[in-house]
């Protein structure tokens, strides 16, 4: 249980870091190390090269612009857990971080390296495409932005090139008075969800629902927007058995068998926990239009 | 042996300057080199939690860091809790008296875990203090008094911080 060997390398500049890259095969980047580290000792991958991000000046910074939150790539979950700012706009950021692992592993881990290293399970995944996120990549020939929908390419597989790295990613704003839920089901507290439920909410004075975002993560190589529920739900004052009839198109969703689940079993989460999380959401969309009377 | 460096660093309110395999673990580093072996380690894949430390104030698993990651910070072991070598920290002594430990394999990652937890939340709930432990197994499934003497540790910091305010010359 010990890391290969391999060259270490701490670059101070996202430039250095890119002329590493350029100038290395082999090479994992080492963000908050929460995924590579076990991954290391296990020796699952044995790279030649570590670069390891952590004295990368600029990469640590949680901004608020038009409309959106800006998260440098190196931003640990605890600074997101406690941001004034997440959790009065981006509450259901707020709400998905307490159950990303423990307290020791929300110090150490990184937004840019949960969304690199792409687990299907992650909860920060699943947000960056329920809210249409886009990722700002650094590369040799100057930065570019990756809307989320493209940026699994295949199971974990982030994309990115090989002389390339996200320094950046942004979460754009919903309405003031929102509905929001994350919604997880997982063996014990702070493990990765077997499956898992994202759901954003707007309606209008009349209670019609003008806008829905709901997510599934955790159940095929990727998390993936329940487009049908999203469409049933437009125009719909919820009422009676809504959410649970739009919420059965769920089980049709693509889903992956392992060790800790069959798929049909996660197929049946997704149509209940997205029912609950829709709910919830519900719920809270009608306390944020009452509180505004 | 692969690649070396220097690093400084300070542990447990001491200066170390010591040459460094880059691949060894800020755990192995610890305990091997420092000699401090109070840091446990039991899965080291990050799971069990035994090998937490404050990594400049924050809990962190030490086996998910290199050591030489830890050049120019600041850490605290389990070693560095009690204020003296005769007087227990608080929650030390609430372990003791509450049976907090049985093995005592998980102690240190869960005592350096709550260190920082009770920095942040000094008044917790006890469902509180249970989501706070819940990176950190103990096999003889301890829960419970663990529980019982972090509600009571709690409880005597909050009055030690009362009194070192009312009496602010005593306080250290």
């Amino acid at each position: 249980m010990k890391p290969p060997p391999f060259r270490y390398y701490d670059p101070k500049t996202v430039s250095e870091t890119i002329g590493l890259l350029a100038s290395l095969e082999n090479t994992k980047l080492l963000a908050g190390g929460q995924s590579l580290m076990p991954m290391l000792n296990m020796r699952f991958v044995l790279p030649d090269h570590i670069v390891d991000l952590n004295r990368v000046e600029g990469l640590s910074y949680i901004r608020e612009t038009q409309g959106a939150l800006e998260i440098g790539a190196m931003t640990r979950q605890r600074d997101l857990e406690y941001s004034d700012a997440v959790r009065a706009r981006w509450p259901i950021m707020h709400e998905a971080l307490l159950q990303i692992g423990h307290r020791q592993t929300r110090n150490r881990g990184t937004i840019g390296g949960s969304l690199c290293h792409l687990d299907p399970a992650a909860e920060l995944v699943s947000l960056a495409l329920g809210y249409d996120a886009s990722v700002t990549v650094a590369g040799p020939t100057g930065q570019r932005e990756v809307p989320f929908t493209d940026f699994p390419v295949a199971y974990m597989t982030p994309a990115i090139e090989p002389n390339e790295l996200v320094v950046g990613v942004r979460y754009p704003q919903w309405a003031a008075k929102h509905g929001y839920a994350f919604v997880e089901f997982s063996r014990r507290h702070g493990d990765f969800a077997i499956t898992s439920a994202a759901v954003l909410l707007e309606g209008d004075a009349s209670g019609k629902i003008t806008r829905a975002s709901v997510t599934i993560g955790g159940m095929g190589t990727a998390p993936k927007r329940a487009r049908d529920v999203e469409g049933a739900l437009l125009g719909q004052v919820p009422a009676g058995t809504l959410f649970r009839d739009a919420c059965e198109s769920c089980r049709k969703l693509e889903a992956i068998d392992d060790v800790h689940a069959p798929a049909s079993y996660r197929q049946h989460l997704a149509a209940v926990l997205s029912r609950r999380a829709l709910e919830k959401a519900h719920a809270r969309l009608l306390d944020a239009h009452e509180r505004a009377h | 042996m692969g690649e070396s460096r220097k690093i400084i660093l300070t542990v447990n309110g001491k200066r170390y300057e010591e040459e460094v395999e880059v691949r060894v673990t800020l755990a192995d580093f610890i305990r091997h080199q420092l000699g401090l072996t109070g840091t446990h380690l039991g899965c080291e894949h990050g799971v069990c939690g035994a090998c937490t430390i404050l990594f400049d104030d924050r809990s962190a698993r030490s086996c998910l860091m290199l050591a030489v990651q830890a050049d120019g910070h600041d850490i605290l072991t389990v070693e560095g809790i009690a204020p003296s070598a005769d007087e227990l920290h608080p929650l030390q002594q609430a372990f003791h008296e509450h049976h907090g430990l049985q093995c005592g394999f998980c102690t240190p990652g869960i005592l350096t875990t709550l260190i920082e937890f009770l920095r942040d939340n000094p008044d917790p709930t006890e469902q509180e203090v249970r989501i706070a432990i819940s990176g950190n197994l103990c096999r003889c499934t301890g829960y419970q008094n663990i529980v019982i003497a972090t509600l009571d540790a709690a409880k005597r910091l909050r009055a030690q911080a009362t009194q070192s305010q009312a009496n602010p010359a005593k306080s250290r």
